[in-house]
Formats: structure tokens, sequence, C-alpha cells
């Protein structure tokens, strides 16, 4: 489901387990989320955002892995398989 | 026994707020206009205040427009519900080709609005009306019952006299022609959602509100062939060209790479789920211009200050059976006609 | 913006639809069960320009678009309550419930406000302590854990006006149901990818072994939904059914466990009604006891009864893919984005107003060759 948008840690502003809060850049702004789910994101690390909270904390180097394996391709990939 | 209390029991009534009395005409509402409105509007005090006035005759076709403004908040980073209501008309008549000269203002106040309040939207449409050298010459106040309206409501009517006759008219555009705005779209429309719902954004996005007058201006001194000219308000850019494709019969196709953007009015759209080309302005307008004078018109708007990022987005071709098209991530899709405010989305 | 253009490279994508073609051999058809890869799919045109290799049935992945009408006659109900303000996500607005809507109920007294994140709705709730403010809560998985900290938050803080009126809807039994139903014709899933970030995809392998279909998990830009697509071709031509995930940087197999915490501390499943496919068992979300007090199902005294859905609309077809949004005999005529029949074409990424928007060829008139 849905928008999910990647956005940078920019700065924490509180480490609360639950009340946990930083300001994530998107583009050229910045907003307050909620980053009770990703408590061992650093500033700098990319968060990805859904509905004011972060789910994730983004692999950047998954994500530049992806796009390098994509750019060459044409042919089949060999997939990353988990469970048959 | 009872105490009697020793202070007199009636209440006073409150000398920093508009009362509905303020509206029952009389000695407050004298007063009202005297100290607090009319001097704030530059009315010259040794004129008694008129319900009419007797304007001198123009030189040219007298070109009218009128607009309400019901914006909230009454105040966001980069305007006021005062500076919107005179550069709001001020750019319906400048799009029609027409020097804005002289304006009337009606305003509806809630019972309760704080002075203070009503005082910062007047000098804020003081200095606006005096940047675009239009005065506002006669008005009307009302006050209606707490609740009824948001703060305030204004009406501007504006007059100017036609100096352009182009635009031609958005049916006489042409296949080929070519589209542009005049900056950044969406800031408006952006800044008010995230005032209003205090969004915790930094810095917090400012809107555009501002005349296009000299921007009008521009494009008539370059001798561009201006078909049609739009400030594109409610429904952004989008909703304009699908007047626009209606009125002429073909296709409007945007190339959302060209579209000019600021970085915050990305970030939020992208956040929230909105097209930018969907979001409101308030300073910034969508021209169709013949294609061989894209490049002057470009050149004069840039020259204008806060138009630096002017860009041609799109073109005009037969159409075949979708009014107006956007090409992005290398297709061309239809771009809907937006049927009321964006909302934040999840999906 | 970082990690959102580079996977909107055009030219990639034209590279993996071609790699598409290459590997098909015979017509495959594939499903995506999330609303944003839905739209994705048609605003990018990888569903026209692949139609005639893959069939892309889009399943009942808007959350918002199987959220009951009788959810949503309840919480117009309680948003007329003279001291109630129901928040809720700007797309559940225009959605009819067996009659109007949260936003035409607005225009007759009932206060209601869209909010992008329900954390927004107890920051207001605190401003505001004469209201009761309610959230209804829309959603898959994706968005449970912020509705869920949004109680906590709630709780912590000691604001005693804030609830929830829980629509939450759960993917799996979802597609279990596709999966089971005896003329099912999907043979592969896109797996939706941030449902997956928050509860991991481990549980989809007991799936792809028993029904033998593969699961891709996939994300939502078009580099990322043509890699989706290209691993399932992939697998289902080379007789493989297996969960692989191709949106490793945001998805995890075991999913994020805080988000799972908050989720489950809050949460439990519970059979729930989808609209236009009735009850599925296990479907939702709602709050456990121990929340109560949150819970605006006995926090007020809702009489709206269950109600019927239109007769007229098919949205439950089209939502299990039976048919396609153009088939049904109201497309396009008694039902418009303007004039809704169901939540499909009204919501923005519902599957008939996309089609609606983004395949004028796809006319009511035009019988679809549905396989050869």
């Amino acid at each position: 489901m849905c928008l999910g948008v990647p956005g940078r840690l920019s700065e924490w502003l509180d480490r609360d387990p639950l009340l946990a809060r930083g300001w994530v850049e998107f583009g050229g702004i910045r907003r307050e989320i909620h980053l009770a789910c990703v408590p061992e994101a650093e500033v700098g690390d990319y968060v990805v955002v859904h509905a004011g909270i972060a789910i994730s904390r983004l692999d950047a180097d998954e994500a530049e892995r992806l796009l390098a394996e994509l750019r060459r391709a044409g042919e089949a990939t060999s997939p990353a398989e988990d469970e048959s | 026994m009872p105490r009697m209390p020793l202070e007199c029991p009636l209440p006073n009534e409150p000398d920093d707020r508009v009362l509905l009395a303020h509206g029952e005409g009389g000695g407050l509402m004298r007063r009202l206009l005297a100290e607090h409105i009319l001097p704030r509007l530059g009315h010259d005090p040794s004129l008694p205040p008129d319900d009419a006035v007797v304007l001198p005759p123009i030189n040219g076709l007298p070109v009218l427009t009128t607009d309400a403004f019901v914006v909230s908040p009454l105040f966001f980073p980069g305007g006021d519900i005062g500076s919107l209501a005179v550069y709001g008309t001020i750019n319906d008549l400048a799009v029609r080709g027409a020097q804005p000269l002289w304006l009337t203002l009606s305003m509806v106040l809630e019972e309760g609005l704080p002075l203070s309040v009503l005082h910062r939207v007047l000098e804020s449409m003081a200095s606006a009306a005096k940047r675009c050298g239009v005065r506002i010459v006669a008005g009307d106040t009302k006050v209606v019952p707490r609740g009824s309206v948001d703060g305030l409501f204004l009406t501007t009517t504006g007059l100017g006299r036609l100096v352009d006759p182009a635009p031609t008219g958005s049916a006489t555009i042409e296949i080929g022609d070519v589209l542009l705005v005049s900056g950044p779209v969406g800031r408006h429309g952006v800044a008010i959602l995230v005032a209003r719902e205090q969004m915790p954004f930094d810095p917090p996005p400012t809107s555009d509100c501002g005349p296009l007058w000299e921007a009008t201006a521009a494009l008539r001194t370059a001798g561009v062939r201006v078909r049609a000219l739009r400030d594109a308000t409610r429904g952004g850019v989008t909703a304009v060209l699908h007047e626009w494709a209606r009125d002429c019969g073909h296709t409007l196709v945007i190339d959302e790479a060209r579209v000019p953007v600021t970085p915050e009015v990305r970030g939020v759209c992208e956040l929230l789920g909105f097209d930018p080309l969907a979001v409101a302005n308030e300073g910034t307008m969508v021209a169709a211009v013949a294609a061989e004078d894209a490049e002057a018109a470009l050149a004069a708007l840039r020259r204008v200050p806060g138009h630096d990022a002017a860009a041609a987005i799109g073109e005009v071709r037969a159409r075949k059976s979708i009014p107006v098209l956007k090409r992005a991530l290398g297709r061309e899709h239809p771009l809907v006609e937006p049927s009321g405010a964006p909302f934040p989305r999840i999906c | 913006m970082k990690y959102v253009d580079e996977f909107r490279d055009a030219s990639v994508v034209d590279r993996l639809l071609e790699a598409i073609r290459r590997r098909t051999t015979r017509r495959r058809t594939i499903m995506e069960i999330c609303g944003g890869q839905t739209h994705g799919l048609l605003r990018s045109g990888i569903d026209a320009a692949l139609s005639d290799v893959v069939e892309l049935v889009h399943g009942p992945g808007c959350p918002v678009c199987v959220t009951s009408a009788s959810l949503i006659d309840r919480a117009i109900e309680l948003a007329r309550r003279p001291n109630v303000i129901v928040t809720t996500f700007g797309d559940m607005l225009r959605v009819p419930g067996s009659g109007e809507s949260l936003v035409g109920a607005r225009a007759t007294g009932a206060r209601v406000r869209a909010v992008y994140s329900p954390l927004d709705a107890v920051a207001l709730a605190e401003k505001n302590p004469d209201d009761e403010f309610v959230f209804f809560a829309v959603g898959f998985e994706t968005t449970a854990p912020a509705t869920a900290l949004a109680v906590l938050h709630a709780n912590r803080r000691g604001i005693r006006n804030f609830s929830l009126l829980s629509a939450h809807v759960r993917v799996q039994p979802a597609m279990e149901a596709i999966l089971a139903a005896p003329d099912n014709r999907v043979e592969s899933f896109l797996a939706a990818g941030h449902v997956a970030t928050v509860v991991g995809y481990e549980s989809y392998a007991d799936l792809c072994r028993r029904y033998r279909v593969p699961i891709v998990v996939t994300g939502f830009e078009p580099i990322d939904l043509a890699a989706g697509i290209l691993a399932c071709v992939e697998q289902l031509e080379t007789g493989r059914a297996a969960v692989e995930n191709r949106y490793g940087r945001s998805a995890r197999s075991e999913g994020n466990r805080h988000a799972v915490r908050v989720l489950e501390q809050v949460y439990e499943p519970c059979d729930r009604e989808w609209r236009g496919l009735g009850k599925m068992p296990g479907g939702g979300l709602r709050l456990r006891d121990a929340w109560r007090r949150f819970d605006a199902e006995h926090r007020f005294e809702i009489f709206t009864p269950a109600a019927a859905e239109s007769s007229v609309c098919r949205s439950g077809e089209v939502l299990s893919g039976r048919i396609k949004p153009h088939q049904c005999p109201a497309f396009g005529r008694e039902c418009t984005p303007d004039r809704p029949l169901g939540a499909p074409m009204v919501s923005s990424e519902g599957a008939c107003a996309a089609y609606f928007h983004h395949r004028p060829d796809a006319g009511p008139q035009l019988v679809e060759i549905t396989s050869r």
C-alpha cells in the first residue's frame, strides 16, 4: 500500500522510544516525523515516511545495487530468492 | 444578608473588538470608519466619507471585475486576506489587458473580531494598493453575528482601463501555440494548507500572492501575440488548461519536466500526494502565445522581478480525444480536471 | 528527490518492458493488491504497454475502496454529533457510504477534517479539549502502526478526548481468498511493498507453496513495478513459485519489528466486511480490549445498522479481478468520479477511477480480449 516517501533524517528532536521525533527533509523542505519505528536511524540516513511516521530505514546500498543491476539489464536478472 | 457587590455589575463592552453595533449605522459605526478604517486606507480626512464616488473620465474602455475573498487562515506566509483581496482583483484586470485604477472594498466582519486584526488587514491592503498605484475609493462595512463568517470576508471590485486589445481570447488558441507559466507553480495552495492545518514544515512554505500587472505589461511591450492569459488560482494550472481546451477545441500538452516547481512545493506535494499543477496560485499566470513569440515572451517575463523562473511548459496540438495531456515518465497520459481542493492522501 | 527520481528513469523502464516481452511465451496474469501500485502502473503506462503479454489484474488493494459502506455511515453519524469532530485521511472524504459521503455530510453540518497523519489528529485533540476527536482509521498494515502510535501517544500524554474508529484491513486474507476462489485466474502476485515493509513477507511462503504462485514484493515507482513484473514472469516461465523481494531497499523478510510491536500492542486481527467482497475472516484489525477507552465503537453508542450495498455497483467483481472496470454496465454512465456508485470510482487509487482517467480507450463499448 501506498504513499510512502523517502526523506533524509537531518536532526533528532526526541529519542524517547515512544515519542521519538525528528526533522526529515524532502527535497527542499523538512517536516517533523515520528520515528518510534526506526530508533536505529541516524542523521544522514533516509527513511520511508507514510502518514507522518517512518516505517523503515532505507537501505541505501540495496537501492544502489538494484539500480546498477537494472541499468545493466535488458536481459533476465538473477533474482534474490528467499523462500520456495 | 447577601453581600452587595462593590463594583458596578453592568458589563463593559470590550473596546478592542468589533461589535454588532458597529455595523448598525450611527455613532459607533461612524467612529469605526473614522478612527479605524478610513485612515488606514489612505482616505483624505478633509473629505466626508460618501456612499458613492464620482470618478474622472478615463482614456479608453472601462474594464470591471469583482471577487470575494474568504481565505482561512487570515494571515499566511507571503500574504494575508487583505493583500490577496487587492492583488487578486488587480490580476483579473491585468490578465484581461486592463490597467487597474480604482478598487471598492466591501467588508463583512465577524462580531468579536479583534480590532488589531482588522488594522493589520487594512494596512496590508493599503500597502498592496499603493504598490500597484491603485486607490480604494468606496466601500461598505457590515458586522454579522459570531460564527457567520470566519473572521472576515472581503469583496473587492476593480475598475481599470483597457490598454491592450490582446489577449484575443482562449477560443483563438491555435495548434502549434506554446504554453507558458510566469513562475513556479503551486505555492499559494501549499502555503495556505500548511498554515491552516499547522503542519510542522520548515521553513513554512510561502504564497506567491502578488501583482501580475508588470508581467502582463512586459508581454505587451515585447509585442507578443498573446492568445490567452489567466492567473491560475483555484484548481491551479490544470483548471485553466481544461477551460482553454474546451474553448479552443484543441489538445493542450504539458511536459512535466519543464514545469517550474520550488523544492519546498515539490517536497510537500510528494509527501501529501498532490500534483503541483492542480494546486492554487495567487501571483502566477498561464499564457498561450504564438510559437514564434515564445522566446521573446519568456525573455520579457524573466526580466520582471519575481518572474525569473518563467518557463515554456507545453504546446497545443490537434485534438484526438483527450483535452489535456501530461508528458511524464516517458509517456503521455490524461491530466484530469481537479474536482475540488486536493486533500492529503495515504494511497 | 533522492531515491525517487532515479526510480522513475524512463529508459530503464523501457528496457525492462522489452525484457518482459522477450521472456513471455504466453500471456500471463498478474495481480497487484495495492492502490498505489495500481495508480503507478496506469500513470506510467506500464499497464497499457504490456497488455498483450501481461494481463495486470487490479486487486482489492485500495483500503479506501474496501472500507464497508456501513463503517462510513457510522463515521458520518459520529460526525453529526454536536461535540464530535471526525478526522481521517483525505482519500476517504468523497467515498459514498450507503448514501452520502463524509464531505457531503459536512455540507449539512457534520464536522469532518482531513489530516495527513493520525498523530496530527492527536495534536488537534490536545489543542481543543472541549471537543471529542474521532480518527477514522482506514488503511492496511502499512498505516496501522501510525494509528497505533496515535493511541499510544494519546495514552502517554493523558489526552482524554481522542478515540479511533478502526476500519483497518489485512492484505494476506484477501490474497488467500482470491487464490482459493474456484474461478481464480491469477498466476502471480505483486505483493504490496509497504505492507511487507511493516509486517515482512515470511508468511507469503505458505501461499506460494499451497497455490504454486510466485509472489514478488514490489515497490511503487515505475522501475520498481517493471522489475517486479519481470521477476514474476521469470518465475512463471521457469516453473518456480517462490517469494522474492524486489523492494529490498525498504522491505525485509522479517518486516520492521518496532512497527510490528506497536501494531500488535494496540490491535488484534478480527473478521471484517470488505466492501463488495463480503466478510473476510481475519481480514481486519480491531483495538484490543485494553484500549477500549480509545475505541470509538465503545466510547459512543452508534446506532447506524449494517447497510445494503448498491445492487448496481459491481465493485466486488472489479476488486477481485473478475471484470475490468469498463466491463461494468454502469461504468462511465450512471457511475463516474463525480457521481460514484461505489468506492473504486471515487477513490483516487480505485481501479474504476484509474481506468476512467487513464484508459479512455477502454470505454464501455469495448470488449476486452481476456486470454489467448
